[in-house]
This record gives C-alpha cells, sequence and structure tokens, in this order.
C-alpha cells in the first residue's frame, strides 16, 4: 500500500531523529524493565528453580501463598510495622526539624547538609554495619545508656523484640530528603498567614495545626507516598543488620528480604516473582488509598472547591 | 476600643535605627492616619503596636497598660493586611470565624457576629466561597470583616488599599470612614497616599525617616504645616517653592525678596533677620492670575493639563525653576503663552533655613 508506505515514510522524517535519541532509554525500558516485568508475571505462575526450564503450576504458587505461607504473613507483619512506625515518625521528625531550620537558624546551610547526610548515606552497608555496632551488646548505645543509668542494656539488635525498633530508627534517622521537601513547601506559605493569625489571636500550636498543616498538605502528601513506598522496598538495612537471614528469630524478616531469600536461597524462582507482584499490588493499594483520601485532607490553591 | 500610648518608641534592625523616639497619643475613637514616603517607618510603628515588631525601646500602653511585652495574639488588636492575608485554604466564612474560635467563642455566638459583619459589608453571598475565588475588592472586604468579627480594641490597617484599583480605592476609602463612623472604633491607618489620609483622617501623623515631622488634624496640616516638607507632602499638586531672602525689616514688618520676581511684603509674628535666607512657599491653587505690573512672578507656559473641573498649567520661570498653577475651570491657557502671578490674599506660608516654617499667610 503506497499510501500507508508514504505516511510511515514520512512520520520518519519528521520524527527519526528524535526517536533515535529515545534508543538507549527504549531499550532500557524494553529489555531491563518491561520485559523482565511481564517474564516474572509469567514466572509467577510457574515452578522455576534456574536450572530447568520453568513449569506451568496454574494457580498453586497464589494458593500456597494465600493460605498455607506462614513466613509470607509473618514477613508482611514484619514489614506493616516497619510501614506504620517508621514512616509517620519520619516524617514527623523531618517536619519538625524543617521547621526549626525554616526559623532561619545561623548557619542554616551547615544544618541542612548535616541532616541531609544520612539519607545518603543511609541505605548504604557501611551504615547498616555501623548501626550494628551503635546497638549491640557492647555498642555505643548500651555504653551510654550505662554511664547514664548505670543500667547494662541488652544486645538491641539480636533481641527479637527490639531488633525491628532498631530498624525503624534508622528509617527515622534518614529524614533528609522528606526534610528538604518539608523546607522547600514551609518557604512557600506566606509569612503575613502567620502574622494574620497571631492577630487572630492564635498559638503557635494553633498556627501549626490551623495554617501550616493544612497549607503544606500537599507537601505531605507527596513524602507520605514516597516515603511509604520505599518503606515497603526497604532491604539493604535488613539484610545486613539481620545477616540476610531475618534474625534473630524472623524478627527483621521484611517482606523484601523474604522475597531475597526465596529467590535467591531457596531458588524458588516462580514463587518469589509472585511475591514481587504481590508487593507490587499492596504498594498500589496503599498509594491508591492515599490519593483517594487526599480530597478529604489535601488542599490545593489552584482549586476551586 | 481604647487609647494608645507611644512613649519615646524606638526600633532598630540590627545597628540601624529606623524608628528614632516617637511620642504619640491617639485618643479613644480617633481615626488616626500614618502617612509618609516608604522608608519612612509608618509599616514599622504599625507593626510595632500590633505586636508583630519587637519595640527596641520606649513604651507602647493600650489603656494605660503597658504592651511591650504582651505578644501580638493577646493584644486584642485587629490588622487588615495590605496583602489580604486572607488563609486561603478556608471559606470566607471560616476566615471571619477563625478568630472567634481561637477566643473560645460559642458557636451560636460566632454565626451571629459573622452574619452581622457580612451584612455590613454585604459580602453575605461569598461567606462559602474560598478565598481564591474572590476579586481583589471581595478579598479586601473579607479581610475588614476578619477585623471587624473580633470587636478589638483597636483596628490597625497596613496600607489596605494599595492593591486595588483607582475607582475601587475610593469606594473602599468611602466605606471605611463609614465603619468608622458606625463602630466607633479606634482606628490607626498607615498609607503612602496623601489623598487617602486626608479624606480619613481625624488626625494624621507625618512621617519621615523614621521621626514624627507633623501632627494634626488634614486642614491644620495644609494650612499651617510645620516645615517644608510637610508642606510639599500634603496637597495636590505640590505647593511651589521660591528662594530668596529676607530684605528690609522694620519691627515685625519685612520684605521678602524672591530670587525671581518682585518683592513680597509681610508681617512676621517675631521679627526676621535682615538677609536671612528664606524660601516662600504657594500652594498652585493660591496663584492668581494679575495685571503686568502688580505681578509677582511671571513665566511662560510649558505645559496645560485640563482635568474638566479645574486646569493645571505648569509655568517655567526666567531661572529655569517650574512651577504649578491651579485654575478653576477649563482655562484656555496655551503653550508657550506669558503668564503674570499674584499671590491670593497673602496666602503663602515662609520657611527659615532648617525648613522650619516662620511664618504662616
Amino acid at each position: 500500500m503506497p499510501a500507508r508506505q508514504g505516511r510511515l515514510v514520512r512520520f520518519w522524517r519528521r520524527n527519526g531523529a528524535g526517536y533515535m535519541f529515545l534508543l538507549p532509554w527504549l531499550i532500557g525500558f524494553f529489555g531491563l524493565t518491561l520485559g523482565p516485568a511481564l517474564a516474572s508475571l509469567y514466572l509467577s505462575f510457574t515452578n522455576y528453580d534456574l536450572l530447568r526450564p520453568p513449569q506451568w503450576t496454574g494457580l498453586d504458587n497464589i494458593k500456597y501463598a494465600l493460605f498455607n505461607d506462614v513466613k509470607l504473613r509473618h514477613s508482611l507483619s514484619v514489614t506493616f510495622q516497619y510501614v506504620i512506625f517508621g514512616v509517620p515518625m519520619r516524617l514527623a521528625v523531618a517536619l519538625g526539624l524543617a521547621m526549626i531550620l525554616d526559623r532561619s537558624v545561623r548557619g542554616v546551610g551547615f544544618y541542612r547538609a548535616a541532616f541531609y547526610l544520612p539519607s545518603l548515606l543511609g541505605a548504604s552497608v557501611a551504615i547498616s554495619v555501623m548501626w550494628r555496632q551503635l546497638f549491640g551488646a557492647e555498642g555505643l548505645i548500651n555504653t551510654l545508656l550505662f554511664l547514664a543509668t548505670g543500667w547494662q542494656g541488652p544486645s538491641w539488635i539480636s533481641h527479637p523484640d527490639y531488633a525491628l525498633w532498631t530498624l525503624i530508627a534508622l528509617n527515622v534517622w534518614q529524614f533528609g530528603s522528606p526534610m528538604i521537601i518539608f523546607l522547600a513547601g514551609l518557604r512557600q506559605i506566606p509569612e503575613d498567614l502567620y502574622e494574620a493569625a497571631s492577630m487572630d489571636g492564635a498559638s503557635g500550636w494553633r498556627q501549626f495545626r490551623k495554617i501550616t498543616l493544612p497549607l503544606l498538605a500537599p507537601v505531605i502528601f507527596f513524602n507520605l507516598v514516597l516515603q511509604t513506598i520505599e518503606a515497603f522496598k526497604a532491604f539493604t538495612q535488613a539484610y545486613i543488620i539481620s545477616g540476610g537471614q531475618g534474625w534473630p528469630a524472623d524478627s527483621t524478616l521484611f517482606y523484601s528480604l523474604y522475597l531475597y531469600i526465596e529467590a535467591f536461597a531457596n531458588f524458588r524462582m516462580g514463587y518469589a516473582s509472585l511475591l514481587a507482584w504481590i508487593l507490587l499490588l499492596i504498594i498500589g493499594a496503599f498509594t491508591a488509598l492515599a490519593f483517594w483520601t487526599s480530597k478529604y485532607w489535601v488542599y490545593y490553591e489552584d482549586e476551586s472547591r | 476600643m481604647a487609647d494608645l500610648q507611644l512613649k519615646k518608641v524606638v526600633k532598630r534592625f540590627g545597628a540601624a535605627e529606623v524608628i528614632h523616639g516617637i511620642d504619640l497619643e491617639i485618643a479613644d475613637g480617633e481615626f488616626v492616619v500614618f502617612v509618609g514616603p516608604s522608608g519612612c517607618g509608618k509599616s514599622t510603628l504599625l507593626r510595632m503596636i500590633a505586636g508583630l515588631e519587637e519595640i527596641s525601646d520606649g513604651e507602647i500602653l493600650i489603656d494605660g497598660e503597658v504592651m511591650n511585652n504582651v505578644s501580638a495574639a493577646k493584644r486584642g488588636l485587629s490588622m487588615v493586611f495590605q496583602s489580604y492575608a486572607l488563609y486561603p485554604h478556608m471559606s470566607v466564612r471560616k476566615n471571619l470565624a477563625f478568630g472567634l474560635e481561637t477566643m473560645k467563642v460559642p458557636k451560636a455566638q460566632i454565626n451571629e457576629l459573622v452574619s452581622n459583619a457580612a451584612e455590613i459589608l454585604q459580602i453575605n453571598e461569598l461567606l462559602d466561597r474560598k478565598p481564591g475565588q474572590l476579586s481583589g475588592g471581595q478579598r479586601q472586604r473579607v479581610a475588614i470583616g476578619r477585623a471587624i468579627v473580633r470587636e478589638p480594641r483597636i483596628f490597625l490597617f497596613d496600607e489596605p488599599l494599595s492593591n486595588l484599583d483607582a475607582e475601587l480605592r475610593m469606594q473602599m476609602r468611602v466605606e471605611i470612614n463609614r465603619l468608622h463612623r458606625r463602630l466607633g472604633a479606634t482606628m490607626i491607618f498607615v498609607t503612602h497616599d496623601q489623598v487617602e489620609a486626608m479624606t480619613l483622617a481625624d488626625r494624621m501623623v507625618v512621617l519621615r525617616k523614621g521621626v514624627v515631622e507633623q501632627v494634626g488634624s488634614p486642614l491644620d496640616l495644609y494650612n499651617h504645616p510645620a516645615n517644608m516638607f510637610v508642606a510639599g507632602f500634603i496637597g495636590s499638586p505640590r505647593m511651589n517653592f521660591l528662594k530668596g531672602r529676607v530684605g528690609e525689616v522694620d519691627g515685625r514688618q519685612a520684605t521678602l525678596e524672591l530670587d525671581v520676581g518682585r518683592k513680597v511684603q509681610t508681617t512676621f509674628a517675631e521679627p526676621p533677620r535682615p538677609g536671612q535666607p528664606i524660601t516662600l512657599g504657594v500652594r498652585p491653587e493660591d496663584l492668581i492670575a494679575a495685571a503686568p505690573d502688580e505681578a509677582l512672578l511671571s513665566g511662560e507656559a510649558q505645559i496645560t493639563e485640563q482635568l474638566g473641573g479645574e486646569t493645571y498649567v505648569y509655568i517655567s520661570l526666567s531661572d529655569g525653576s517650574m512651577i504649578t498653577v491651579e485654575i478653576k475651570g477649563q482655562a484656555g491657557v496655551k503653550a508657550g503663552e506669558r503668564l503674570d502671578l499674584a499671590i491670593a490674599d497673602g496666602k503663602f506660608h515662609v520657611f527659615g533655613e532648617d525648613e522650619a516654617v516662620i511664618h504662616h499667610g
């Protein structure tokens, strides 16, 4: 069909160069993102140990995951705890410090950089190793506790009741990136609104609740979604601190860690693929929930409601 | 409602002193306007009264009570901001109610006060809208409404009309005037616009560079300016200034010799020093056409502005300086025309070397 060919040629003449520039990204996207993602969707319904070709097992993996996998349930509850406590605490600390820095303290640039540093280092192996040292039986935390109170603390990191909390603490400590975003958000709120509120008799706390929080809501929402996704995917810290096993007693067996163990220790690639998809659905559901509720608590300046 | 006293109030930002010890008393129910060019400290002074700026030195008293260490929230004042500073995420109703809710006023009473204020300002239909949906004039009303509902001891206005267009500004001016009469409350209004100041004020406080130049009623300032700054600042078009010196002095009688023009005879309250340099100030409307042999000044018309009700003529004198003449009605003065002028009824002011007035006509 010459007419169609003509159109194709014209399309190529007009846009060809652009697509050539896009090519590296396109290769990456199809070859390394979309391709593997679709492959993993297929693998989710198979039995695959890397050595033999995948065997189609239909819904067996899903049935096992839903009804029989105790470890899956346990790892989900660990990850949920991590998200539910870790994310709000991190956001609260980030917002608190952003508000202090917003009051333009002397040397604010230095503090901003200093507070941001943990976020740059946070997910690294070195910091996780350091965390092990800090919260170990002979660690700095216990030394300080002993000096302050004379009480010899346990090894936080290897106690099933506390181990997860040390990881949550590590998570909270990396408040840098949400803090920077909060700081930018706070700068957007006009000073005269606070002045008007104080003329209206509002105390600092009321100003915070009635002016800062609502006007910062879009930024809080943004941070909440981002941090929740990140927390669901948390892996490195748990892997290092728990020795790759989720110990003690599976207390730090994060979902992503369990997924990793299934895939690369037990070589159940098919089942691990399913776990990855379940995580994707959970994150998707949480994000959708956040967006759905946002219309009740997020105010955007440009909207006419 | 309350009275206000400023005692030697000073404001410093770091080493820079911007308010230099201001003394002022404002009576209950008075409408006082702080006026002056930008940078004169009028807004800073208002913000100090509001409690939004610390008082570096001196005292501010409301109803005899020292306010220096009382926070803005506890002073019981209301302020209307230049930017309106409405809470963008709240409806108009919420904006108005915010201060009352803060004071924990019962719901029913809040509703009553809010609809009362809305009634006064005719913003009933806007109560459920957000500030983003309002026009500039409507926002201004809401901002004033927010100030009214709290029944404050003193109303503070920080250049509230400067973001409005000319027509709306005039309309709001009238409304604020009416509001003052209706509420009988003490109001302090800051503006750089002398017309706004003249039309609103019971008393005007003219500020320059952190110092009070003169305090008085609008007509008092207009008729008896204390110095050249006030004389030049109040009145539009500006007062004309002519340089000269004191000639012969006979008791309190003296002759003034202008650099351009003839001699002027006048009687001083205190005998001036012969030869003393002076500036003679005369308002554009006090210059009238005269016969050539009786004229004090003569010059060439450069530009004529026809306003319909009056005409402004800009005239260049022999030394190149320009003066303005205001003529009632529609004067057909053409550019290049020669005009001979005299001062009506001896209505002029004489200022000494320090720019302070030494004679009012």
